[in-house]
């Protein structure tokens, strides 16, 4: 089954925004370029400014300065009722007296579709959500799920050439989000849209997005794929947000073109300098971590820091470790199938090479809206 | 219809409707006989009343029905009814005319506003009906408030006391409250979300207001008119007050009957008439009051 008609997406370039509310700025300065056809995730914690992004495309508030165009033309001052958007919300926001078939019909009858045009592309949006079968059911008569997905047919019956979607699995169980995302990537597949996309959710993020904007205190942090945020992270905030990481600080110093980083009288080599004099930190993933009895299995130029393990759990896939270092950090490894086992209590080494660790600007904010 | 994960974790109606469904399980034993304080008093003071009157109008001052056949027979019993349905319209009317745009008012202004405003419509419940009527008289007198202000403004005086129009305005004021409560109570429960989604779905604000908004407080409109226009057909301090002979209501006839002419029997089936009468307009409203969906109400 076909679904809408394959429509081409529009581009959104957003230019130095800003959006203040009173006194409180919600956006400062971000410059985002959006595709055609692209999955955006605007990726943050609550209050970063990605809600605040995505009203201001939809037409729900006005930018305060800066442009916005979409598809090439601006639309500061365009009421939401003419920008022709698709918008999903996280409350689903059906309307209760209009049966699914209604629902979905709405748009198209407010642009004069009407007759076996208008039922054509109602069946056509609700075959693509699976949800043929529950065109004369009322909202709620329906399970959040089958709520959102009749919410997304309605909102890409009309074919817009930008669909926005505002958390719309964030009130669904897990399993149940886990299956929405792969049918939202597969209609973003099969339509050509442009899809932006708003979550706290960075695993929802990877699964999904094309590339990802993460944002953070009103705030772009750092534009780009996820395989780029999480091997090259541009602060230590995305460095933390995307995936799981342990953060080792010490005394830096610069020696040549590396860095060398003391911590507990343990010297830590890592390649590169930062530029400017801020205080380097280093971000481990915890794949690259290996864990090793202290002394021994040393490979050349490996670094090695001292620890007990405060926590051990098996993941069927591997198993995942706490390590409690001399200063009071824990470091999380993970070591895959096979590996020698370590109990709570022992006295080990988490080796890495300078290779696999990531040298970032400290920021102390990162450490705070991450609770 | 390919099998989809949610399908299977729907356990019961209440899922993903925001009810639990133990609340709609939770019925203990016995608990109707909290209903029988009430019951008990409606019974001493309502049921037992009504059923003397019902039981006069047939048998005083001799079996049968000629109370009845007397009352429609009557050319004035007629056009009081008549009056008193169309005076109770026009209450409904005007009364929904004022109670909306106010109710819509409660619901988006601030804290403090909305505060003030409730008290606007309670405070004249707090005083008696006959106090507010005779204010209403000082008011729309001949030589009252308002005709002092249209001759002062070089208007002609127009008759208000003892007219329809000054019965409508007075009684109109004294039921305001029953209209403009329950529209306020639905429309406080409207998730005024759904117009933003209306939006952006190519709605302009005035069509998703009809189209969205409008249709999810029709109950309280329902609601509001029932009450508004029953009370209005019984009611009787406010039209004996401001109206004149031309404006005489069934609620009046009936006094008179009972009151002056002790006739018993013919003020009990003017009483029935009335009753049957209300009775056949809720079952024509019921279809109205029932609707699919249950409620518009946001989830938490």
């Amino acid at each position: 089954m076909t679904a809408p008609q394959r429509s081409a997406g529009a581009a959104i370039e957003i230019r130095k925004a800003s959006k203040h509310y009173g006194a409180f700025t919600a956006l400062k300065d971000i410059d985002l370029h959006i595709r055609p056809g692209e999955f955006m995730t605007l990726l943050g914690p609550s209050g970063s400014g990605k809600t605040t992004t995505l009203n201001l495309i939809a037409g729900f508030t006005d930018i305060s300065s800066g442009a916005l165009e979409i598809g090439g033309k601006s639309v500061t001052g365009l009421p939401s009722h003419k920008r022709n958007i698709g918008v999903v919300f996280q409350h689903y926001a059906l309307f209760p007296h209009m049966t699914v078939g209604k629902n979905v019909a709405y748009p198209l009858s407010l642009r004069g579709i009407k007759g076996d045009d208008r039922e054509k592309r109602v069946r056509r949006a609700l075959d693509m959500v699976k949800m043929a079968d529950f065109a004369h059911r009322y909202p709620n008569e329906l399970s959040g799920g089958q709520q959102q997905r009749v919410a997304l047919a309605r909102a890409l019956v009309f074919d817009p050439p930008l669909l926005l979607m505002d958390e719309p699995l964030g009130a669904l169980d897990k399993k149940l989000r886990e299956w929405l995302q792969l049918e939202i990537k597969r209609i973003h597949r099969e339509l050509g849209t442009t899809f932006v996309y708003v979550t706290h959710d960075q695993e929802e993020a990877l699964v999904l997005s094309d590339r990802i904007a993460v944002f953070n205190g009103g705030r772009i942090e750092q534009i780009g794929t996820g395989r780029e945020l999480y091997d090259n992270p541009a602060t230590l905030f995305v460095g933390r947000f995307i995936g799981e990481s342990t953060v080792l600080r010490g005394v830096a110093e610069a020696s040549g073109d590396n860095t060398i980083v003391t911590i507990s009288g343990q010297k830590i080599l890592a390649h590169g300098r930062l530029a400017g004099d801020a205080r380097p930190v280093i971000l481990l993933r915890p794949e690259r971590v290996a864990l090793k009895r202290p002394g021994v299995d040393a490979i050349t130029g490996e670094n090695r820091l001292t620890g007990t393990v405060a926590e051990a759990i098996y993941l069927g896939s591997g198993s995942k470790y706490e390590v409690r270092l001399a200063d009071g950090t824990t470091a999380v490894a993970r070591s895959p199938l096979g590996a020698v086992d370590f109990a709570i209590g022992d006295t080990v080494d988490i080796a890495f090479l300078p290779s696999d660790l990531i040298l970032l600007p400290d920021d102390a904010s990162a450490d705070v809206t991450l609770t | 219809m390919t099998a989809t994960p949610d399908e299977g974790l729907r356990t019961g109606p209440a899922a993903g409707s925001g009810q639990p469904v133990f609340l709609s399980r939770f019925r203990p034993r016995g608990a109707v006989w909290l209903a029988a304080p009430a019951v008990l008093v409606l019974l001493v003071v309502l049921a037992y009343p009504l059923g003397i009157v019902v039981w006069r109008s047939f048998t005083d001052p001799a079996p049968g029905i000629e109370n009845y056949v007397w009352f429609f027979q009557s050319a004035v019993n007629r056009t009081v009814l008549q009056r008193t349905f169309i005076v109770a319209g026009w209450v409904t009317l005007v009364s929904l005319v004022c109670a909306y745009p106010y109710a819509y008012a409660m619901t988006i202004v601030g804290k403090n506003m909305r505060l003030a405003l409730i008290l606007c419509v309670l405070v004249p419940f707090w005083l008696s009906g006959v106090v507010r009527t005779l204010a209403w008289v000082i008011l729309l007198q001949d030589s009252g408030v308002i005709n002092s202000i249209l001759r002062g403004l070089g208007l002609s005086p127009v008759k208000l006391i003892r007219t329809l129009p000054g019965v409508i305005i007075g009684m109109t004021q004294v039921l305001l409250p029953f209209m403009i409560l329950p529209i306020y109570s639905v429309m406080k429960g409207i998730d005024t979300r759904l117009l933003q989604a209306a939006r952006s779905l190519g709605a302009k604000p005035w069509k998703a207001f009809l189209q969205i908004y409008m249709p999810l407080s029709l109950p309280g409109v329902y609601a509001g008119a029932i009450i508004v226009f029953i009370l209005s057909l019984g009611f009787y301090i406010t039209p004996a007050l401001l109206g004149g002979p031309r404006s005489i209501l069934l609620s009046s006839l009936v006094q008179n009957q009972v009151l002056s002419l002790l006739n018993w029997g013919r003020g009990g089936a003017m009483g029935v008439v009335l009753l049957i009468a209300t009775f056949v307009l809720l079952a024509l409203a019921a279809p109205l009051m029932r609707q699919k969906h249950t409620s518009s109400r946001r989830e938490a």
